[in-house]
């Protein structure tokens, strides 16, 4: 794991000059953070390489998870798919299982931080152990247009909470709680961000049995609908008809996704009769999807909702030119035209994706454009700052705070 | 070279670290834009007209305030992004006239041009009234001449830079930026402080800003 010095030649010594002072002024306090995965998915990852800095940084940064069978995850998928805009069929039985699981957590969940900091919906009830000690809702989910059922049922939940902590400026709403913009990050050094050899990334892709001579279309995504990885598929044949290619779909599926399977299954029977299609189940390979991206012409990410996307950052920062739909906080990642190109459709993604790949100075440009915005912008130390600032706001409720 | 000045008070380096807070608050036409930067908070107004300068310390297309860029490239309100663009932000010695600016411009503009009410954004594209939380920090260095002075500016954050000049004078309302009033007022050289007082920060990147101060103080150094 990368130590905190190891981030000056990427960022610079003031900046973590600046969090030395920070980590000063929360001496002291305990961070308790808890969600309901150590593996799988975008807030297992940030918190696995967070909690180490932070603690590194003198402040006292704890995780802890809750506990769930496969029926309270299935009910949280829902939930989660539901926040996303998404119709589901969520039945007085689902809440049930929902807060019986909760009230078990209640229960059982030694409580000892002075800043409670929830990750994501599914231990979000634990908010009724709320005593004279600070309470973060960190919501990682795209809320834009939530089913309105699910959001109420929450509701009672969130306004309990001090602070409420959003990925991009169009998931807020008029709440009687304060509510914070910080978007995640990646890690520059950790394995799926680390510069790698031609050898590492050549071996990997003679792992898979793919080749450099044909240009590679990529998208890194869990196995989830919402990724839309059939769009993607949809994309690539619509480029292939016109410029040789290949495309690799990969990732893995999070131990809180029970859908992941099923939709891996239908892109696997999509993708059966090309050979130029690469359907690869990567579960928490870092490293391999470190050279996927690295190996890429183009990397896409065609999500119909999207929390904030850190697979685009992850991209950027390889300095690859990316086509995202403009959704969540990849708009936050992305400027058209500038730092990549943005879509709505399957036929504009498909466009986008032949200019680019007609254009390699164009496509270069994008990537480098890119990689800047990114360092400055969306790597760990920026997101540890933020979380810093936002454990001392708890105490300080003025705009100007002098510390 | 003449012998420095020692200042009758020494001058510490601050520094300011800032977190966005979110107002669910949000408008999808001039008019509603217009209602809403008459009413929202001061920390809205600054954010809105000062979050490129730290956020795009590289060449980018961003114009300098997000009104300007919402009206324009959101509504294709071209003019009028050019007229809140242009506004002057370092003659406003407060963020209440800042905003009274503002307004004017937005009204001037709906008056002569009517028909720029009717103009609807789309629905994912609203503008998103935020607000900036700054947390003031001081750090060790504190210096007593011109010559000290620049040493600590050639190292400093660039976020200390931005406390002293941006939102020293505008958000804290000091009037002049911090480095002008040291200058003058503990070292008594106005000549040097309104030198510095004349750079317009908000046409520089905070790079080239330090180092234009920096070239100013040598060149009087060596006076």
């Amino acid at each position: 794991m990368a130590k905190i010095e190891e981030y000056i030649p990427i960022v610079g010594q003031s900046v973590i000059d600046d969090l030395n002072l920070l980590g000063q002024k929360l001496s002291g306090k305990v961070i308790q953070n808890i969600n309901s995965t150590s593996v799988g998915g975008g807030v297992a990852e940030i918190l696995n390489r967070m909690i180490p800095l932070l603690k590194e940084l003198g402040v006292d940064a704890r995780w802890d998870l809750i506990k769930g069978g496969s029926d309270f995850f299935g009910v949280t998928k829902k939930f989660h798919n539901a926040l996303h805009g998404k119709s589901e069929e969520i039945s007085a039985h689902d809440y049930e299982i929902f807060m019986q699981t909760s009230r078990d957590n209640i229960e059982e969940m030694g409580i000892y931080g002075d800043v409670i900091f929830i990750h994501d919906p599914q231990p979000i009830a634990l908010i009724e152990k709320k005593k004279d000690n600070k309470w973060i809702w960190r919501c990682h989910i795209d809320v834009s247009s939530p089913n309105s059922e699910v959001w109420k049922f929450l509701w009672d939940f969130i306004v309990k909470y001090d602070s409420i902590v959003f990925s991009a400026p169009n998931f807020s709403q008029i709440l009687p709680v304060r509510q914070f913009l910080i978007s995640p990050s990646i890690d520059p050094l950790s394995d799926k961000n680390k510069e790698l050899s031609t050898e590492e990334i050549d071996s990997v892709l003679a792992k898979y049995g793919i080749t450099r001579d044909k240009p590679i279309i990529t998208q890194i995504s869990r196995f989830d609908a919402l990724k839309d990885p059939i769009g993607v598929i949809d994309v690539y044949k619509k480029v292939k008809k016109y410029i040789d290619c290949q495309l690799i779909l990969a990732g893995g599926t999070a131990a809180d996704d029970p859908e992941g399977v099923k939709v891996l299954e239908e892109v696997e029977d999509k993708a059966q009769e090309d050979d130029d299609m690469h359907i690869l189940l990567l579960p928490q390979n870092d490293i391999e999807v470190n050279a996927l991206q690295r190996a890429s012409t183009i990397i896409m990410q065609k999500s119909i909702k999207e929390g904030f996307g850190l697979t685009v950052a992850e991209a950027l920062w390889k300095a690859k030119p990316v086509v995202a739909s403009n959704v969540g906080g990849i708009p936050l990642q992305i400027k058209h035209k500038y730092s990549g190109l943005l879509c709505h459709s399957i036929d504009g993604a498909a466009f986008a994706v032949k200019q680019l790949l007609n254009s390699p100075q164009y496509a270069k440009k994008l990537g480098e454009n890119g990689r800047e915005h990114i360092r400055n912008n969306f790597l760990i130390t920026r997101h540890i700052k933020d979380y810093m600032l936002l454990f001392l706001s708890l105490y300080n409720k003025e705009d100007i705070v002098y510390l | 070279m003449p012998e420095l000045i020692k200042a009758k008070e020494p001058f510490r380096f601050y520094t300011r670290l800032h977190l966005t807070e979110l107002t669910g608050l949000r408008a999808t036409t001039v008019s509603q834009l217009l209602e809403l930067i008459r009413k929202v908070p001061g920390s809205c107004i600054y954010h809105h007209t000062h979050r490129f300068l730290q956020q795009h310390q590289y060449l980018s297309p961003e114009p300098p305030n997000d009104f300007a860029y919402w009206v324009a490239e959101i509504l294709g309100e071209k003019e009028l992004a050019e007229n809140l663009e242009s506004i002057d932000t370092v003659q406003f010695k407060t963020i209440r006239m800042l905003r009274e600016r503002i307004v004017a411009t937005i009204e001037e503009y709906l008056k002569a041009n009517p028909s720029a009410a009717l103009r609807f954004a789309d629905e994912d594209r609203p503008f998103y009234f935020m607000k900036s939380v700054s947390f003031v920090i001081p750090t060790n260095y504190v210096v007593s001449d011109l010559k000290e002075f620049i040493e600590v500016l050639e190292k400093i954050t660039i976020d200390s830079i931005y406390f002293h000049i941006f939102e020293s004078r505008l958000r804290l309302e000091k009037g002049d930026n911090d480095f002008s009033n040291w200058i003058a007022d503990s070292l008594g050289d106005k000549r040097l402080a309104e030198e510095i007082s004349r750079l317009d920060p908000y046409t520089h990147m905070l790079e080239e800003l330090r180092q234009a101060i920096i070239k100013i103080i040598k060149k009087r150094i060596a006076a």
